[in-house]
């Protein structure tokens, strides 16, 4: 099993780091990975994203044409990689702040509207958590499990304490997420 | 009395450090880098550190240092020494690193690698022949030329609103948080040849004692490029440099 | 014991393979994108572990001048860097083949030319495979194509450094470097005390103890013996082409096209393999591992049953113009790039075979 995925917003949502989480996952299942940002100057404000790889087999390029699932969190994202799912494929978008919805009717798209329930809860921080439990809700992935251990393994112990608060997005995202 | 019994050790008044070889000097003569030369192979000779020492040779006159000292010896670009004397020391701490180098070489191409060396507290001597000229490539204009003064790329004299003005760097090294000596010496006599060897057996010692940066300038002179006699040389640099570069110690923490 | 996998960066892993090998001392400066792996050995103070010395120069000149120090002195000493910083350090880099010290040159390449792009490049081949300094010299050029590699290829690269006594380069880019995938690392050895260096490197300025002074330059002002000299070095590389060519070959058994390419290019061509092999082309890829010295007789070898060569490259044209020299015009030879920092898509590099060579 292979799943191509792109995650893509802006910087400072969190787009690097869910990706890295989930690369790191993939390791606790003994997957191979491969975590590929476009790195540039921007931290904050600027467009971010990174292309995951998780796989039963070699990986071959790190870069890729198609995608099997596209996470979304901001317009000019959506208008760069829409047309780049495969046939089939899935698109998850966060609603806040798109004005214009994904309009193929060839893949599966789903919405999460994460950035309001993490504002709402005051869960600003474990933002990129709900969108990467709507992920696993689609496409299972990893398991939570490995999250979990992923979490823990790259996070400072000091954070240690904040593992159950992203516990509990994941499963929020879980629940929020929709297709449309 | 036969020349054997002339050459015995108790007759002894004189002699050639043994670590200063038999290679004939290419340097021209009434040079100063012969003397100094000399008192380097002197104090390390006398510290116990010839099995010890790495010297590193600049680009310039001094390139061949290593044709007369019998320690061992790198070449470095030019301006590099510093650069290539910190990475010996730091992965060698219990050598006796120097580098040995013009003012072409250290105040000019090398002024980033001089500084960020002393200012990092290198433990390491730079020994700092100004002469004021470039002496290798044929006497052209140095960074510390003074003003006024003639070589072969400013024939009219030195103008500042052309060339520019003579740096002082020694006086640079001494605002330097890492150094701990910075001393101005010259070889024209005795008197200052003896001063100059204490400046250099102190600043060895402070860098195998692990005190800081140690510069050492030598104001020499280049009868060759100054077009003129080694004596008249030594009167013009007592009459035009020392006023310019005054000597003595500019920076002493060990006190 | 299993061994264990982590997931890094590429930098990081040239970063703790240094330290897990024994490195004796790291010099570089920041610049995109590789910093990350000065940043990792600060973190990591190995000076507090192996005793590793880790400086950030004042600049990348310095750097590499403090690799000559360093290496002229019998230590494993390394610096790190990107394009504008490496041609910095060309200078220093030019010394030490004259000098012939061992070392090892990481490279993580971003465009050009000038200050250009913080993005990936290839465009570093020419300066990599051709000299880069002054003088008539050769780096052994290892290019990497994976974080696994980037890890091997430290310890690799000074094997063969010292093996020769001559510089090691990973040419890596951004790409390579900024990319995180599982590896490896190196089982961890010890540093080499004094006496193993000595033993080692009996020619090193290590304090002239009971032998007679040892001198390191690669100045030599009489043309006869700076002709021997050249000579000398001549028959050091043509001993490294014959015995250190590396390659890869992917898919080559059946294929009709080859795919020539290095680094991250050969790793985007391999999903570009995967694609044209699901329409019915037989494509495979020729992957150079050591740049200098190039696999020639290799890939002239392979190039026999194939109708036409495409050489990716992240450049306008640079390797294209060894593996011509390898084929010797025997098959049609076409290039494909992408410039500027952009690295091109598996599909475009499959576009480019049919346009190119199936037409």
């Amino acid at each position: 099993m292979k799943h191509e995925i792109i995650i893509a917003g802006f910087g400072g949502q969190g787009v690097l780091s869910m990706g890295k989480i989930l690369a790191y996952s993939g390791l606790m299942e003994n997957k191979e990975v491969t975590w590929m940002p476009a790195y540039g100057p921007e931290q904050r404000g600027g467009t971010a994203n990174v292309t995951v790889i998780v796989s039963d087999e070699r990986i071959s390029s790190p870069i890729l044409s198609k995608y099997d699932c596209a996470i979304i969190l901001n317009q000019p994202s959506l208008a760069k990689f829409e047309n780049k799912v495969k046939p089939g494929g899935i698109l998850i978008y966060d609603g806040y702040g798109i004005i214009n919805p994904p309009t193929r009717k060839d893949i599966k798209v789903y919405r999460i509207d994460a950035m309001d329930e993490a504002n709402e809860r005051k869960m600003a921080k474990t933002f990129n958590m709900i969108v990467l439990g709507g992920l696993l809700k689609i496409r299972p992935v990893v398991s939570i499990e490995s999250v979990l251990k992923a979490l823990k393994k790259t996070l400072p112990e000091r954070h240690h304490h904040l593992i159950p608060m992203n516990e509990e997005a994941i499963h929020i995202g879980m629940d929020i997420i929709k297709e449309i | 009395m036969t020349k054997e019994d002339i050459m015995k050790p108790e007759n002894l008044v004189y002699q050639k450090p043994r670590l200063l070889n038999d290679n004939h000097m290419h340097y021209c003569p009434g040079c100063s880098h012969g003397v100094v030369h000399k008192l380097v192979a002197e104090v390390i000779e006398e510290m116990g550190m010839s099995e010890k020492a790495v010297g590193v040779s600049p680009v310039g006159c001094a390139v061949f240092m290593y044709n007369y000292l019998d320690i061992d010896c790198q070449e470095a670009a030019h301006g590099r020494a510093p650069a290539v004397a910190t990475a010996i020391k730091r992965l060698w701490p219990d050598k006796l690193v120097f580098t040995y180098q013009g003012d072409g070489d250290l105040a000019c191409i090398g002024t980033a690698e001089t500084i960020h060396a002393l200012n990092r507290g290198e433990n390491i001597t730079i020994i700092f022949i100004n002469n004021a000229i470039y002496g290798m490539t044929g006497g052209q204009m140095a960074p510390t030329t003074l003003l006024g003064m003639k070589t072969a790329t400013c024939p009219y004299g030195r103008i500042p609103e052309i060339h520019g003005y003579p740096l002082k760097m020694t006086e640079i090294a001494a605002t330097l948080e890492g150094t701990c000596y910075v001393t101005r010496q010259s070889v024209q006599s005795v008197a200052a040849i003896r001063k100059a060897k204490k400046a250099i057996r102190k600043a060895f010692e402070n860098s195998m004692q692990g005190k800081g940066s140690n510069l050492v300038e030598i104001v020499s002179t280049c009868n060759s490029g100054w077009k003129m006699s080694p004596e008249a040389a030594n009167k013009w640099m007592e009459e035009n440099m020392f006023p310019f570069y005054p000597l003595g110690d500019l920076k002493d923490t060990t006190l | 014991m299993a061994k264990e996998v982590v997931l890094m960066k590429g930098n990081e892993a040239i970063a703790h393979a240094a330290i897990r090998i024994g490195v004796d001392g790291y010099f570089g400066y920041p610049i995109t994108p590789q910093s990350e792996v000065l940043e990792t050995l600060a973190e990591q103070k190995p000076w507090e572990t192996t005793g590793m010395v880790v400086l950030q120069a004042e600049s990348e000149v310095a750097a590499i001048n403090m690799v000559y120090g360093g290496a002229s002195a019998g230590k494993m000493v390394m610096t790190s860097s990107s394009s504008p910083g490496v041609s910095l350090k060309q200078e220093g880099i030019s010394y030490i083949a004259g000098a012939e010290l061992p070392c090892l040159i990481v490279n993580v390449m971003r465009g050009g030319p000038g200050l250009g792009t913080i993005q990936p490049s290839q465009a570093d081949y020419f300066q990599t495979t051709k000299g880069g300094g002054h003088g008539d010299y050769h780096l052994i050029a290892l290019a990497p194509a994976s974080v696994q590699e980037m890890a091997d290829f430290v310890k690799l690269g000074f094997e063969l450094a010292f093996k020769y006594r001559n510089p090691a380069i990973i040419l890596a880019d951004g790409v390579i470097g900024q990319m995180m995938e599982k590896v490896v690392l190196p089982e961890p050895s010890p540093r080499r005390n004094e006496e193993q260096i000595i033993e080692q490197c009996p020619w090193a300025t290590t304090g002239c103890k009971g032998r007679k002074p040892n001198v390191i330059t690669s100045l030599e002002l009489d043309p006869y013996e700076m002709e021997k000299r050249n000579l000398h070095m001549i028959q050091k590389y043509n001993e490294i082409e014959a015995n250190e060519r590396r390659y890869e070959e992917i898919e080559c058994e059946d294929a009709e096209y080859i795919i020539v390419a290095f680094g991250s290019s050969a790793r985007i061509a391999q999903k570009s393999v995967e694609h044209a092999r699901e329409e019915g082309i037989k494509v495979g890829i020729f992957r150079p591992i050591t740049l200098w010295p190039f696999p020639a007789p290799e890939l002239a070898a392979r190039a026999k049953q194939a109708k036409g060569i495409l050489v990716v490259e992240l450049n306008s044209g640079q390797m294209i113009e060894d593996v011509k020299l390898a084929v010797e015009c025997n098959v049609p030879v076409h290039h494909f790039g992408r410039l500027g920092g952009i690295v091109p898509d598996p599909d475009e590099v499959v576009n480019a075979l049919k346009e190119k060579l199936i037409k």
